[in-house]
C-alpha cells in the first residue's frame, strides 16, 4: 500500500512538470523571441484551433517549420548555441516548466491510489439494476465491489450484455462514464478505491482543492 | 387625443429625428427639443390658455422640420430609418393594408422562426353592388419593432423553407403572393437545410410559380431578401435600401478590416453612398418597377395615409400582372395606366378583377417573368464584341434553333417512337430465341472447347486485382503542370500533425501527386489551368464570348484601377469564362469561375456570361457544368447589378433544367455566398473536389453576426456532405472519369448523345 500524503507532499516539492520541445526532424534551428523566464501558452480557442506561443522555426528544404508551446508555462532554457545551426531529429531545443494545475495534480494522484476498472470494448455502459439502486439511493460511494459480482450493463446497437467486475475488493470513488453515451475501448469507467482508504482519498483531495495554489 | 399622449407622441418624433440623423443637423434638433421642453413646462406651470391651440403649433413645427430635413437625407440616413425599431414593420402592414389576416405557423415567439411571417389575407373590393373577398398568401420577414425574439428580420434557413412550402400552397390554391422584405440578411448558418441551399432552392422555386407574386422592399439586404423577393413587380418604399451587402460590410471590406474591427463612420457612409442603395437608385437601374412614396423621413406605424396608398400600390400591382397575361380588358386596364402622381380618379377597391388565371395565362406568366428578369443588368457589363461579329452570334443563335427544332423536337420523336417499337420487338424476339435455343447450347457446352468456356482474359479480369492507376491517373502525367512545381522545396501538409503526413518534395507534390498529399489525400488547391488540360479532352476547348468584360457600372471609386490589375494579372476579361469542350469526346458547354480574378466575384459580365452559356447549352442539347473554381460571392462594387445576377442566372438555369438538360456543379477551392444561393445551391447534381470549402458566410461574417464560435473545418466539403448539401465529394485526380461517370449516367431526358 503506497502512501497518498508522500505521493502529495512529492509533488508539492517539484509542482511542474518539465516538457523538452526537440527538433522533429533535421533542420537549421532560427529561434523565435523567447527568453528564460517569459510565460508562453499552448494551444487555446474552443477547438484549440489557435497555436501556442512560436518558439522556434526549423527549415528544412526550404521548408519553415514552426514550433510551438504545447502546454502554457514558463520558458526554463533556450539552447541559444543552437541558433543558426544544422540539428538532428530529436535535439533539444527549448526546455518549459508547465505549473501543474489542480485537475493535473488530482489525476496524477486518483491515477495511483484508484483502480481504474477499463470498458473492453466501445458500447454504451449501464450499472446493472441493483446496483443502479443502490447508487442512486446513497451515492456512488455506498457501493461495495467484489471479484465477479455483476456489475454492468454493456450495450451496444441495441444488444446487451452483462459485465462482471474484476479486479480488488473496494468501494467506487469515481465514476467516468455519462448515462447513454458510448465509452470508447480501454476509457475507465469506474475507479476503485479499498474501503479504509477512502476517507484518506477524499481528505487529500478536499486539500487539493483548497489549498494547491495554480501558478501561471 | 389627450394632451399628455401627444407630447408624449412629439417626444418620440423627436427621439427618432435624433437616431435617424446620428449626429448630424443638431441645430434643427436642438430648436424642436427646447420648443418641446419649454412646452412641458409651460404646461406644467398651467400658463398655457389653449393647450390645443399649442400643441397644434408645435405639431405643424415638427411637420415642417421633418419635411426639411427629408431634403437632406443621406442614403446612410435611409439604412438607420429601415433599422429602426419605430418604422413600420409587416405586422402594421397586415393590420393597415388587408381588410382580414390569419397568421400561419407561428405566434409571436412561438414559431420555427419567428422572423419570417406568413399569413392568409384577404382584401375586399366591391363590384357594383357586389362585395368581394381576394384571398392572397402574404409572406415578408418580420422585424417585430425590436422585439428580440424576431432576430431583426434575419431570417434562418428553415424560416425560408417554411416560406417556400407556403408559396407551393399558395401556387396550389391559385392565389397570388405578396412578399414583403424586411431583412439585413439571411442568418448565416449553415444547419440543415443550409442558409445558401435554401435561398437558392427558393430561387429556383419562384422562377417556376405559376401564380402572381408581387415584392415590396424596405430592407432588401442582398441574399436574404432574394429568398422572397423574386417576383412578377417589385415594388419599393422611398426610404427602403436594396443592396448587395451592408453599408457596414462594405466598408469593412473596403477597409480591409480583420476580425470586427469597426469601420470608421464616414467609410461606411461613403460605401453606402457608392453602392446606390436607394429606391431612386434601383428605380433608375431597373431593379425595381415603382416606388412608394413614404411620409417625410420615413413611414411609422401612425401614418395611416401612407398605408391607404400603399394598399393601393398593392392592388394596382396585382391587377396590373393579372391583366397583363389575361386577355381582354381594355377599360380596368385603362384605369391602371392612368399613372401614378396624377390625381387618383378611381379607388381600386370600387374595380375588380378576378386574381386568378387560367393555365395558359399562367404560362405567360411564368415566361413573362423570365423576360422580364432576364433584360435586366444587361448594359451592366461591358460588351466588346464588334457589330459584325454580334450579328454572326445572333445568325448562329438562329440557326441553332431551327437546327435543333427539327433535329430533336420534330425529328427525334418519330424516330424514338419507331426505335421504342423495335426495342420491344426485340426484346420479345431476345426472350423467344433463349427458350428455343437453350438445350441446343447444354449440348454444345458440354463438348470441350465449347463456346461458353470462360477465356483466360475474363479469367484473369475475375481473379486478379484491377489497377486503380490504369487510366485515371495517367502514371502522374499530367499535361499541366503546376509553376509551383518548378520550385526546389518541401512542403508539409497541414494534417502533418494528426496524421503523421511527412514532407512532400513540392515538384512531386504539385506535378505527379496532382496537389494531394500521398499520405493523407489532402488536396492542395490547384489552378484553373490544371483543369482546363486534364479533365478535358486533349485541343478541345473552344471558348466564346471572351469579350463581354467586367466593368464598373456603379463607377465605385477605386474600382477600375482594380479592375484593370486584375485583368493584367489573370489574362482574362472577367471572372467567368464560358467554353465548350469534349470529355471523351461527350460534348458540353462549361462556365467557369475563376477564383483569382477578384476571388472569382460574380458581377453583371458573369452573370451575362453566365446566361449565355446556359442558352447555348439549352440549344445545342448539350450538358452543362459549371465549374467552381473558386468564388468569394457577388461583386460587391456592383451593387444590385451584381445581386441582380442571382435570380437571373437561376431562371436561365430553370429554362435550362426543364428543357431537359443536365446540369452539373462542381466545386473546387472557396465557394461561398451569393453564386452558391443561388444558380449553384439550386443544382441537383452538386459535386465537390476534396479542396472544397463551401458555405454561406465565411467564419468571420458568421462570428459578427451570430456570435458564435465555428469549427476550424465548418466549411469543409465533407461537412457540406454531412448536411447534405453537395451530391459527392471527388478526388482530383478522379475528376475526369467521375465527370465521365455523370455525363452518361445522370439527368437530362433531351440531351443530344442520349
Amino acid at each position: 500500500m503506497f502512501d497518498i500524503t508522500q505521493l502529495l507532499d512529492e509533488i508539492k516539492a517539484s509542482p511542474y512538470e518539465e516538457i523538452v520541445v526537440a527538433a522533429p526532424h533535421t533542420g537549421v534551428v532560427t529561434f523565435a523571441d523567447v527568453r528564460e523566464g517569459s510565460r508562453v501558452i499552448g494551444p487555446s480557442g474552443t477547438w484549440k484551433e489557435k497555436k501556442g506561443t512560436l518558439l522556434a522555426t526549423i527549415e528544412r528544404e526550404r521548408n519553415q517549420k514552426p514550433i510551438h508551446a504545447v502546454e502554457k508555462g514558463e520558458v526554463k532554457e533556450v539552447l541559444r548555441h543552437l541558433e543558426g545551426t544544422f540539428v538532428e531529429a530529436g535535439t533539444p531545443l527549448v526546455r518549459l516548466r508547465h505549473f501543474l494545475s489542480k485537475d493535473e495534480v488530482l489525476a496524477i494522484i486518483l491515477k495511483k491510489a484508484l483502480h481504474l476498472f477499463v470498458a473492453p470494448e466501445r458500447a454504451k455502459y449501464y450499472f446493472a439494476p441493483d446496483v443502479d439502486k443502490k447508487v442512486k439511493a446513497s451515492g456512488a460511494s455506498s457501493v461495495s465491489l467484489h471479484e465477479g459480482m455483476d456489475l454492468f450493463i454493456m450495450s451496444r446497437m441495441k444488444r446487451e450484455a452483462s459485465l462482471a467486475y474484476s479486479g480488488p475488493s473496494g468501494v467506487i470513488y469515481a465514476v467516468y462514464f455519462q448515462h447513454n453515451e458510448n465509452v470508447d475501448a480501454g476509457q475507465p469507467l469506474i475507479g476503485v478505491c479499498p474501503p479504509d482508504q477512502l476517507s484518506l482519498i477524499e481528505d487529500v483531495v478536499a486539500r487539493v482543492q483548497t489549498e494547491w495554489e495554480e501558478r501561471e | 387625443m389627450d394632451t399628455e399622449k401627444r407630447t408624449q407622441h412629439l417626444a418620440e418624433r423627436l427621439g427618432y429625428i435624433r437616431d435617424v440623423f446620428g449626429g448630424k443637423h443638431n441645430e434643427n434638433i436642438a430648436l424642436l427639443e427646447s420648443k418641446l421642453q419649454e412646452f412641458n413646462l409651460r404646461l406644467s406651470e398651467g400658463s398655457i390658455s389653449d393647450e390645443n391651440a399649442a400643441l397644434t403649433t408645435l405639431e405643424d413645427l415638427f411637420d415642417f422640420v421633418e419635411r426639411k430635413l427629408e431634403a437632406e437625407l443621406t442614403p446612410m440616413d435611409k439604412v438607420r430609418i429601415v433599422r429602426h425599431p419605430q418604422r413600420i414593420c409587416l405586422r402594421d402592414i397586415l393590420e393597415n393594408v388587408y381588410d382580414n389576416y390569419t397568421e400561419i405557423g407561428g405566434k409571436d415567439e412561438h414559431s420555427i422562426d419567428p422572423s419570417m411571417l406568413i399569413a392568409r389575407a384577404y382584401i375586399t373590393r366591391r363590384s357594383g353592388k357586389k362585395t368581394i373577398n381576394q384571398p392572397v398568401l402574404v409572406i415578408g420577414q418580420e422585424k417585430g419593432h425590436g422585439e428580440e425574439f424576431r432576430n431583426g428580420g434575419s431570417v434562418k434557413p428553415w424560416g425560408n423553407a417554411k416560406a417556400l412550402q407556403y408559396m407551393k400552397v399558395a401556387e396550389t390554391e391559385g392565389i397570388p403572393i405578396h412578399t414583403y422584405v424586411f431583412t439585413p440578411g439571411s442568418y448565416p448558418v449553415e444547419d440543415y437545410p443550409g442558409a445558401a441551399q435554401q435561398i437558392a432552392r427558393n430561387l429556383y422555386e419562384m422562377a417556376g410559380l405559376r401564380v402572381p407574386v408581387i415584392a415590396v422592399f424596405s430592407e432588401g439586404g442582398s441574399g436574404g431578401a432574394e429568398a422572397i423577393g423574386l417576383s412578377d413587380r417589385r415594388l419599393m418604399l422611398s426610404h427602403g435600401y436594396y443592396s448587395v451587402i451592408s453599408p457596414e460590410g462594405a466598408a469593412a471590406i473596403e477597409g480591409r478590416l480583420r476580425h470586427g474591427q469597426r469601420a470608421a463612420p464616414e467609410l461606411i457612409e461613403k460605401c453606402a453612398q457608392q453602392l446606390r442603395i436607394t429606391a431612386e437608385d434601383n428605380l433608375r437601374m431597373g431593379y425595381i418597377d415603382h416606388v412608394v412614396t413614404e411620409p417625410p423621413l420615413g413611414a411609422r406605424p401612425y401614418h395611416y395615409d401612407f398605408f391607404r396608398g400603399l394598399r393601393q400600390e398593392i392592388i394596382r400591382a396585382t391587377d396590373e400582372v393579372i391583366l397583363g397575361v389575361k386577355g381582354f380588358a381594355p377599360f380596368r386596364a385603362m384605369v391602371l395606366r392612368r399613372r401614378r402622381g396624377k390625381a387618383e380618379t378611381m379607388d381600386l377597391d370600387n374595380m375588380y378583377v378576378r386574381w386568378s388565371l387560367s393555365s395558359s395565362a399562367k404560362d405567360r406568366l411564368v415566361s413573362r417573368r423570365h423576360r422580364k428578369f432576364n433584360r435586366l443588368a444587361r448594359n451592366a457589363a461591358r460588351d466588346r464584341r464588334p457589330v459584325l461579329r454580334k450579328l454572326s452570334n445572333m445568325g448562329w443563335d438562329a440557326w441553332w434553333d431551327i437546327y435543333s427544332y427539327f433535329k430533336y423536337d420534330l425529328l427525334r420523336k418519330h424516330q424514338q417512337k419507331i426505335a421504342y417499337l423495335v426495342e420491344e420487338v426485340e426484346a420479345e424476339a431476345q426472350v423467344l430465341m433463349e427458350k428455343v435455343a437453350a438445350p441446343w447450347r447444354k449440348i454444345t457446352c458440354a463438348l470441350p472447347g465449347g463456346a461458353c468456356q470462360s477465356s483466360e482474359q475474363t479469367e484473369r479480369e475475375l481473379t486478379t486485382l484491377s489497377d486503380w492507376d490504369e487510366e485515371g491517373q495517367r502514371n502522374g502525367n499530367w499535361s499541366y503542370v503546376s509553376p509551383r512545381a518548378k520550385e526546389d522545396r518541401a512542403i508539409t501538409c497541414p494534417n502533418a500533425d494528426s496524421h503523421g503526413c511527412l514532407d512532400l518534395w513540392a515538384p512531386d507534390l504539385f506535378g505527379e501527386f496532382a496537389g494531394v498529399c500521398t499520405y493523407c489525400g489532402h488536396h492542395f488547391p490547384m489552378e484553373y489551368q490544371w483543369y482546363l488540360h486534364n479533365v478535358f479532352d486533349e485541343g478541345s476547348i473552344f471558348e466564346f464570348n471572351a469579350e463581354i468584360e467586367a466593368g464598373n457600372p456603379l463607377g465605385f471609386e477605386g474600382f477600375d484601377v482594380k479592375l484593370e490589375q486584375a485583368k493584367k494579372q489573370t489574362g482574362l476579361k472577367s471572372g467567368c469564362v464560358t467554353f465548350e469542350a469534349r470529355i471523351d469526346n461527350v460534348k458540353l458547354v462549361v462556365a467557369m469561375l475563376v477564383a483569382p480574378f477578384r476571388g472569382g466575384s460574380v458581377g453583371a459580365a458573369e452573370g451575362e456570361k453566365f446566361v449565355q452559356a446556359a442558352e447555348r447549352a439549352k440549344k445545342k442539347r448539350y450538358p452543362f457544368l459549371a465549374y467552381v473554381h473558386g468564388t468569394a460571392g457577388i461583386r460587391i462594387q456592383e451593387g444590385t447589378n451584381g445581386v441582380i445576377q442571382m435570380p437571373r442566372c437561376t431562371m436561365a438555369v430553370r429554362r435550362y433544367i426543364e428543357a431537359g438538360g443536365l446540369y452539373l456543379v462542381l466545386y473546387d477551392t472557396n465557394s461561398y455566398a451569393g453564386p452558391l444561393a443561388s444558380f449553384l445551391g439550386c443544382s441537383p447534381y452538386q459535386f465537390s473536389i476534396r479542396s472544397a470549402n463551401i458555405g454561406f458566410a465565411g467564419p468571420g461574417v458568421i462570428k459578427e453576426t451570430t456570435g458564435v464560435d465555428i469549427p476550424p473545418d465548418y466549411h469543409r466539403a465533407y461537412r457540406a456532405l454531412s448536411r447534405g448539401h453537395i451530391q459527392g465529394i471527388w478526388d482530383r485526380r478522379d475528376a475526369r472519369m467521375n465527370l465521365k461517370q455523370a455525363l452518361l449516367t445522370m439527368g437530362g431526358r433531351n440531351l443530344y448523345y442520349r
